[in-house]
């Protein structure tokens, strides 16, 4: 615990002067890059990793709430502080009634309902044109000004990023330690003993998928006022799958994982399509590697080694803290 | 009158096209559990090796077998090196196939570029079929011969083959079929071949239609999950139904009312996952 916490405290100094000695803009908004996808792994975690629900339509939420808050900024002229909230609401609706579908099945069934309705919204915003731009999207936006402070700079953004991420991660953190969330966890491990224990696993998984939608939609509102820019690509099932990949690559279940995840495939990104042309078959490759070599995520791996470096038997020390994610729930 | 005949021609056909596309995708799924996310990047690869074969002069017939043969191929090399390594882990086995979906539809694009294909029919089915007084596209009408014979084709095996009891028996308990003996390991190679040899096929079909271009994978796969959805898991028939309905739905939401023609392909799914959550034709629950 000392050493974790150590490695925290680590984190967060680096995190709070990176601006001062990371050497350009062009670092700060790449690390301002890794943190938006952060909180969309984070937000994904919820049902992936503490749920064993695995979606592949999380862009959606990334989406709809974008789109949102553009559409309202600049067609009826609204202020970022409302269209901010109505973004959240309209997209933690949506979630809502997309949970009431998706979860009439588990499994990899879920997966493919959350695949299909994923696929709607790109739809829609895709061929939508009066309201969404099309192909060509929706351009023209401005960063907020929260306290007089200009997010249009770098490195005030990338606080601003940073403090939005530290807050909903202790949030997430806080959650899945409570009650609720050890039942979320029981859910997933054991549904039907929770269901003769007299829970209701349909609403505690649904309050899941719907706490993880309203994430998803905040990380979304992060992810528009920093590209100032939204278009249907941004809703692509690439881009869920990506989502997915930063979770799994991790450490799914855990709230160091998605983070870690996040920063391997942004900074992949962003350095391997500087030297390669084929990123997505770089993607594709990495996808399959870690399927096949790393299955638990790099949390469970590196505790892993760790354990092998000082002599223990493999997996001692890690077994309450990285769950066995890849099984689905019966 | 003249539109909606057509308009429904049109939907058989790509109901037909469809059901290529998803009978495989179903059987895969009722046999080894799998949901082969790659199902679209095989339809698209199809398509496009037919579109070479053709380039070349060949016939569409062959371009057809080529079709067929590449993808199923490469379908057994997949089952063989990775799904195989990750039997029994289903999240794995999704992830590694989306991850094989990526790779082809890159390696695609790299090979064959990002300018949308059209590719001609057969010859003697160029022109039109007069009918009732009407004309209607040859092509498309033979795109629905071929399906209804491919259903039949596929029915009697899975029917009236010793192959096909095989197959029945493991879906229906894998367990007692490994026990008395039913190779079920060399029954996964087999069908996982045949369904990927089948989106190749249908690839190669629907490109007259459809035209090949980078992006179709990620448009043919989520029409497959809908159809396997609705019509039931594993269940062949229900992919047959379910093609058409999707057909029809599509086809005519394009026309009608083009901006919401993906929501309305939807709809079915969301009332059949309310009302019959196993799907139409479905024994297991979706």
């Amino acid at each position: 615990m000392t050493a974790a916490a150590r490695g925290i405290g680590i984190a967060l100094v680096v995190a709070l002067t990176l601006p001062l000695w990371a050497g350009g803009v062009y670092y700060v908004n790449l690390a301002s890059q890794v943190m938006i996808a952060a909180l969309f792994a984070l937000s994904l975690n919820l049902l992936v990793g503490y749920a064993g629900l695995t979606s592949l339509g999380h862009a959606g939420y990334l989406g709809l709430s974008a789109y949102i808050s553009s559409w309202l900024m600049l067609n009826l002229g609204w202020g970022h502080a409302a269209s901010a909230a109505a973004a959240l609401a309209g997209t933690t609706a949506l979630a809502g009634v997309f949970g009431v579908v998706a979860l009439r099945a588990t499994g990899i069934s879920f997966l493919m309902i959350t695949l299909a309705l994923g696929q709607i919204l790109w739809g829609l915003a895709y061929r939508w044109n009066d309201v969404t731009g099309g192909d060509n999207g929706l351009s023209g936006l401005t960063r907020p000004h929260p306290f007089g402070i200009d997010l249009g700079k770098p490195a005030w953004f990338y606080y601003f990023t940073l403090a939005v991420l530290l807050l909903v991660w202790a949030a997430i953190a806080v959650w899945v330690r409570s009650p609720f969330g050890v039942s979320i966890r029981a859910t997933r491990d054991q549904p039907r003993r929770m269901s003769a224990l007299g829970f209701n696993v349909w609403l505690i998984r649904w309050v899941t998928f719907v706490v993880s939608g309203f994430f998803g939609a905040v990380a979304g509102l992060m992810y528009v006022y920093y590209n100032q820019f939204i278009s249907p690509h941004s809703l692509s099932l690439a881009n869920s799958a990506e989502m997915l990949l930063m979770v799994i690559a991790g450490g799914p279940g855990t709230l160091i994982g998605p983070a870690l995840g996040a920063l391997l495939v942004v900074l992949l990104k962003n350095v391997a399509s500087a030297y390669v042309d084929r990123w997505i078959t770089l993607l594709g490759v990495v996808y399959l590697l870690i399927v096949l070599f790393v299955p638990g995520g790099m949390v469970a791996g590196l505790a892993r080694m760790a354990a092998r470096l000082r002599g223990r038997p493999s997996g001692a020390g890690t077994a309450g803290t990285a769950p066995r994610a890849e099984e689905a729930p019966q | 009158m003249t539109f909606w005949l057509i308009q429904s021609l049109n939907s058989l056909a790509l109901g037909g096209v469809l059901f290529t596309l998803a009978a495989g995708f179903s059987l895969i799924f009722g046999l080894m559990r799998v949901a082969n996310l790659s199902h679209g990047a095989y339809f698209m690869l199809g398509a496009y090796v037919g579109l070479s074969v053709v380039d070349q002069g060949w016939g569409f017939g062959w371009a057809m077998l080529a079709g067929g043969v590449a993808v199923g191929a490469l379908g057994v090399v997949v089952e063989r090196f990775v799904l195989r390594r990750l039997a029994g882990n289903a999240l794995s086995q999704v992830l590694a196939t989306l991850g094989i979906a990526f790779i082809i539809a890159d390696g695609s694009l790299w090979h064959w570029g990002g300018d949308p294909r059209s590719v001609s029919g057969p010859e003697f089915l160029r022109g039109g079929a007069h009918l009732f007084g009407l004309t209607f596209p040859a092509y498309r009408l033979a795109v629905v011969g071929f399906s209804v014979v491919l259903a039949l084709a596929l029915w009697l095996l899975l029917e009236k083959t010793r192959l096909g009891v095989m197959i029945r028996a493991s879906v229906d308990d894998m367990q007692m079929a490994r026990a008395i003996g039913i190779p079920a390991s060399r029954l996964f190679t087999t069908v996982f071949c045949l369904g990927a040899a089948l989106a190749g096929v249908g690839g190669v079909i629907a490109s007259p239609i459809l035209s090949v271009y980078p992006g179709m994978e990620a448009d043919m796969l989520p029409l497959a999950l809908v159809v396997v959805i609705l019509g039931g898991l594993g269940s062949l028939a229900g992919a047959f139904a379910g093609s058409m309905l999707i057909g029809f739905v599509y086809s005519f939401g394009q026309v009608l009312v083009p901006s919401m023609a993906y929501i309305i392909l939807f709809l079915p799914m969301v009332v059949v996952l309310a009302v019959r959550p196993r799907g139409l034709f479905g024994r297991v629950t979706a």
